[in-house]
Parts: structure tokens; C-alpha cells; sequence
């Protein structure tokens, strides 16, 4: 007589409450999709799949809508904020957890955690105010006059410098991704077994080559994690980038020029959609994010999940 | 002992963060080409002491040591010191295996290439004879290139005790290094240690009073930080001088 009787039906209720709290993600994710699903239906049949993702045509007069452009701006942002933000998350890891005096530990950490906490909005606010014109008027003329005038890499410095453009808004980008990536990173970093950076202490190796040869290969997947993590959250970020990308429907291989992102796209444009299939393809655009975002996440659990699985023994 | 002592500490006192006073004036003469057992109950400094020898205890800040420990003439705790030489002189095997995330050639050779040794026919000669010296030669000579987590525990213990012998130490400290592994792979382990001390002076940390009966030339008791009796392993496990000696070896506390 394990459980007394009287209990069954508190037992019974506490089951349903958990139960239904659980489902309703289930029920939410798959209702948001079919949603997202229905109200593209329009720009699905007219426009298709892989035509919809190659043309790079966004013209609302003319009713011709594709998701190339928003779909490369996207891409392009979110890989160069990672370029910019993955050494140096992995630097202030190391610094963290194997460098650092004890007294800095502390207050680095919290620094993070807090660059973690400010509202999107606040960084694009900072952007179109501070970085943009910073931008603008010293960074981006000296990366000018520096790589402009190399052959193939030069096509990256073209342009007039405006500082509303792909570079600011790669950069504001990797600002905000630094502390997720930093913190994973320093979390993998710590799960490195002490014992083992003795060992290779007491066969004389130095903080460097203890890093490189015992705490990273230890973390890699821990790392990638973070990092795959930090991606699907660039790939998302609306506000902060709507700021300072601009909002101009090209395919361009110069970083200075303006561009658009999937979700800068939906945030500026839903307000001016004025026809059925305007609004149909915008929905499809999103629709577009929410599976690139989902087959990410994926890749994400599934790489931590091998790596929790190779060192939990 | 007529020979100059490996190791010889002077009024050794540690410290661990907080002021905790782990070491307590220790004295003791480590024999050249000796095993030398430090034993006693849990928490009373064995590790502990065993740890100053490579001044591992530097990695953790606050730690403060006291006194002199005299090696090659020299007290190597003084602040200049050049802790990787001093490490690569004075190797370790710790409770638990430790390879490294990569494989077993270059588990042997990762201390080797520390040493700036660079020539590949050199590295194999030298990881060859590690192996060879740790008894793990045959066992492995035909999986070189695979992980060295694929070992089981006993071979990787014995992976690391070759790692730490290729960059030829003058010392090796064993921390419980057998801990972790079944009767059999303890038996190879300790084999290997009465082998190995031709070349190097070993000291032992161990739990376990038969497996310091059985390797060791002279044994250290420690209580509380400090040295109850220290003398040859024989006269300590059959005649000890000390009571409370008398009583750890006999089971009768700790």
C-alpha cells in the first residue's frame, strides 16, 4: 500500500494542471505555424517555393514579391556579426574563467549577464545615435582608404560611408550576441575537468597551451552550442537592426551600402501592405524565417546533445 | 640513507585560502631512487604536501607556503622560479585518469612537443619508448592515431604515468593513482611503479595501507597536517615507534 487513497484525485489534478501547461507549447508552436501557413497560402501558389526564396524582385507596385534580398541581408548580417562576435566571446570566456585575478572574475561575469539584459530597442537606439555616425565618419572611411583599393576584397569598402548600412548593423548585431556566446562559452569552458588542466600544468604547459590543447577541444561542442544559439538569435533580431540597416531591397557586395533582413522587412512593412498578396508574401517572408530559425535550434540540440552525451561518462 | 636526499624539505608549513593551516612544519628527506608512501587518514595533508612538490598549488590563488623545499640545491618555492621547467623535472599521476582530449600518440607527446621537440622520427622514438617503459607498448602499438578515451581506465592511467615519464622528470608524484582502477589494472600499476624507480624517485599518496606495505621503501604517517613517523616502510608497517602509527596501521582509527 504505497500511495494512500485519499490522495488520487489532488494527484490527478496536479497531473492535468502540469499536463496542460506542457501541451500548450505543442498546441501554440503548431497553431502559429499553421497560421503563418494559411495566410502565405496566397503568395505560395502564385509565387511557389524556390522561386519565392531566388527572385530578388520586391516591388509592391508591381505586385512582384521575393525573398531573396531579405533572405541574403539576413545571412549576410547575421554571418559577419558572428565573424566579430564568436573570437571575441571566446576571448572574454578565456579570460574569465582560465586568466583573470580572482577580483575581476566577478565583476567581468555581471558585465555580461547585464550587456545580456538591454532591451533590443536600447541598442538600435545607441546604434542610429552613436554608432552609425562613429561609423560613419571615422571607421568606415579608414577601413575605406585601408581595403578599398585591394583587388576582390576592395568590393567589400565601396560607397559612400552613411553608417546605415550592413557594417553597423553586423556590428550593433554582434554586440548583442557576445554575452550569449560569451556565457556559454565560459559555462563549456568550466565543465573542462580541473584535474586534467593540472595534468597538463604538471607536465609543464603554460596558461596558452592549456587552453589550446586541453579547455577548447574539452568545450568545442559546448562552444558551437553557443554559438549555433547566438545565430538563431541574430537571426531573429528585428529592432536593433532595423535602426541602422536601412531598409532597401538589394543584393549588393559592399558592406557600406543599406540592405533589409526578413524581420526589418516585416517590422517597417506590414502597416504599408495594401493588397491581399502584399501582405500574403510578407506572412510567407515570415513563414521563411520560422523554418531557417527552426532547422538552427535543431542543429543547435542536436550538437549539444551529442556533446552532453561524449562527456557525461 | 648515505646518498643526498631527492627532495629535502626544510620547516615546511602550507596554507590554503582562509589561513587554513593545512602543513604544519613538515621535515622529511625523499631518498633518491626510493618510493617514498605518505599515508594517513583523509584530510590529513598528504595530498596536500604532495602537491608543493610541483607547487600545483600555485594554480589557485591565496595558497601561501611556509619554510624550504630543497631540489637539486636549490629551495623551489622561491617566487622566481620557472614553474614549467620545474614541472617538466617533477612530473605527476593524478587519482583519476587524465588523458587528453586527443590521441594517444599525442597524449605522449604533447609534454614532448611542449619541450619544443619538432621532429616527427624523434617524437615517435620517444612516444614509442614512454609506451614501452609504462607497459602499455603491445596494447596499443597498433591504435596510435585513436582517441585516448578509448583506453579503458586502467590503460589510461597507464597512458598517463608514459606521458608524464617522456619528458624525463627526475621525480613522478602519484596521487592515489590507483583509486579508480579494478584489482587488475592496480596490480600492473603498482608493478610498473617498483620498475620505474631505477630510473625515477617516486612518492606515493595512498589510501591503501597494503598497497603502501607492498611498493613503498619508506613510509611517511601524517595526522593533521603533520609527520607522526616517517621511516623504511618495513620498520613503520611492523614496528612503529609512534602509538598513533601503531593504531592507523592497525585499523584502529582513520
Amino acid at each position: 500500500m504505497a500511495v494512500p487513497q485519499k490522495k488520487d484525485p489532488l494527484d490527478r489534478l496536479f497531473m492535468i494542471v502540469t499536463a496542460t501547461a506542457a501541451i500548450s507549447v505543442i498546441v501554440i508552436l503548431t497553431g502559429i505555424f499553421v497560421v503563418l501557413l494559411s495566410e502565405s497560402s496566397l503568395a505560395i501558389s502564385r509565387f511557389g517555393f524556390f522561386r519565392f526564396l531566388a527572385s530578388t524582385d520586391w516591388n509592391p507596385v508591381t505586385e512582384s514579391f521575393g525573398a531573396a534580398t531579405a533572405v541574403f541581408g539576413t545571412i549576410v548580417t547575421t554571418l559577419i556579426a558572428l565573424l566579430i562576435a564568436v573570437p571575441t566571446a571566446v576571448g572574454i570566456a578565456v579570460f574569465v574563467t582560465e586568466i583573470a585575478p580572482d577580483f575581476l572574475k566577478g565583476p567581468i561575469g555581471i558585465a555580461i549577464e547585464l550587456l545580456a539584459a538591454i532591451p533590443s530597442i536600447i541598442y538600435g537606439m545607441w546604434g542610429l545615435f552613436t554608432l552609425a555616425p562613429l561609423m560613419a565618419q571615422h571607421v568606415e572611411p579608414f577601413l575605406q582608404r585601408t581595403f578599398g583599393d585591394l583587388p576582390i576584397v576592395g568590393a567589400l569598402f565601396q560607397g559612400t560611408p552613411m553608417g546605415i548600412d550592413i557594417f553597423s548593423a553586423s556590428v550593433i548585431l554582434s554586440i548583442m550576441i557576445i554575452p550569449f556566446t560569451a556565457s556559454i562559452a565560459r559555462d563549456s569552458f568550466n565543465l573542462t575537468p580541473a584535474v586534467v588542466k593540472e595534468s597538463a600544468y604538471g607536465i609543464g604547459a603554460t596558461k596558452w597551451e592549456v587552453v589550446k590543447s586541453v579547455v577548447l577541444p574539452y568545450s568545442k561542442l559546448g562552444v558551437f552550442g553557443g554559438v549555433v544559439l547566438s545565430l538563431g538569435r541574430a537571426l531573429g533580431e528585428t529592432m536593433a537592426v532595423a535602426f541602422v540597416l536601412g531598409n532597401n531591397h538589394v543584393i549588393t557586395a559592399s558592406l557600406f551600402d543599406a540592405a533589409s533582413t526578413i524581420t526589418v522587412t516585416l517590422a517597417n512593412e506590414f502597416t504599408e501592405a495594401d493588397s491581399d498578396i502584399y501582405l500574403s508574401s510578407l506572412f510567407y517572408l515570415a513563414l521563411v524565417l520560422f523554418l531557417l530559425s527552426f532547422i538552427i535550434l535543431a542543429i543547435a540540440k542536436f550538437v549539444l546533445l551529442r556533446a552532453e552525451k561524449r562527456y557525461s561518462r | 640513507m648515505t646518498q643526498e636526499p631527492e627532495i629535502e624539505t626544510k620547516d615546511l608549513s602550507f596554507y590554503y585560502a582562509g589561513n587554513v593551516h593545512a602543513l604544519k612544519r613538515i621535515n622529511v628527506d625523499i631518498g633518491k631512487n626510493l618510493v617514498t608512501a605518505f599515508i594517513g587518514p583523509s584530510g590529513c595533508g598528504k595530498t596536500t604536501l604532495l602537491r608543493c612538490f610541483n607547487r600545483m598549488h600555485d594554480l589557485y590563488p591565496s595558497n601561501r607556503y611556509e619554510g624550504q623545499i630543497i631540489f637539486q640545491g636549490r629551495n623551489i618555492l622561491e617566487s622566481n622560479l620557472d614553474l614549467i621547467r620545474l614541472r617538466s623535472s617533477i612530473g605527476m599521476v593524478f587519482q583519476k585518469p587524465t588523458p587528453f582530449p586527443m590521441t594517444i600518440h599525442d597524449n605522449i607527446a604533447y609534454g614532448l612537443k611542449l619541450k619544443g621537440l619538432r621532429k616527427k622520427a624523434e617524437l615517435s622514438d620517444r612516444v614509442e619508448k614512454a609506451l614501452t617503459d609504462s607497459a602499455l607498448w603491445g596494447e596499443v602499438k597498433d591504435k596510435l592515431h585513436e582517441s585516448a578515451y578509448a583506453l579503458s581506465g586502467g590503460q589510461q592511467q597507464r597512458l598517463c604515468i608514459a606521458r608524464a615519464l617522456a619528458v624525463e622528470p627526475e621525480v613522478l608524484l602519484f596521487d592515489e593513482p590507483t583509486s579508480a582502477l579494478d584489482p587488475i589494472s592496480t596490480g600492473k600499476i603498482e608493478e610498473l611503479i617498483s620498475q620505474l624507480k631505477d630510473r625515477v624517485s617516486i612518492i606515493i599518496v595512498t589510501h591503501n595501507m597494503q598497497q603502501a606495505a607492498r611498493v613503498s621503501d619508506m613510509t611517511a604517517f601524517l595526522y593533521l597536517g603533520e609527520i607522526i613517523e616517517y621511516g623504511p616502510t618495513k620498520k613503520i608497517f611492523t614496528n612503529p615507534d609512534n602509538k598513533q602509527t601503531d593504531d592507523y596501521i592497525t585499523g584502529r582509527f582513520g
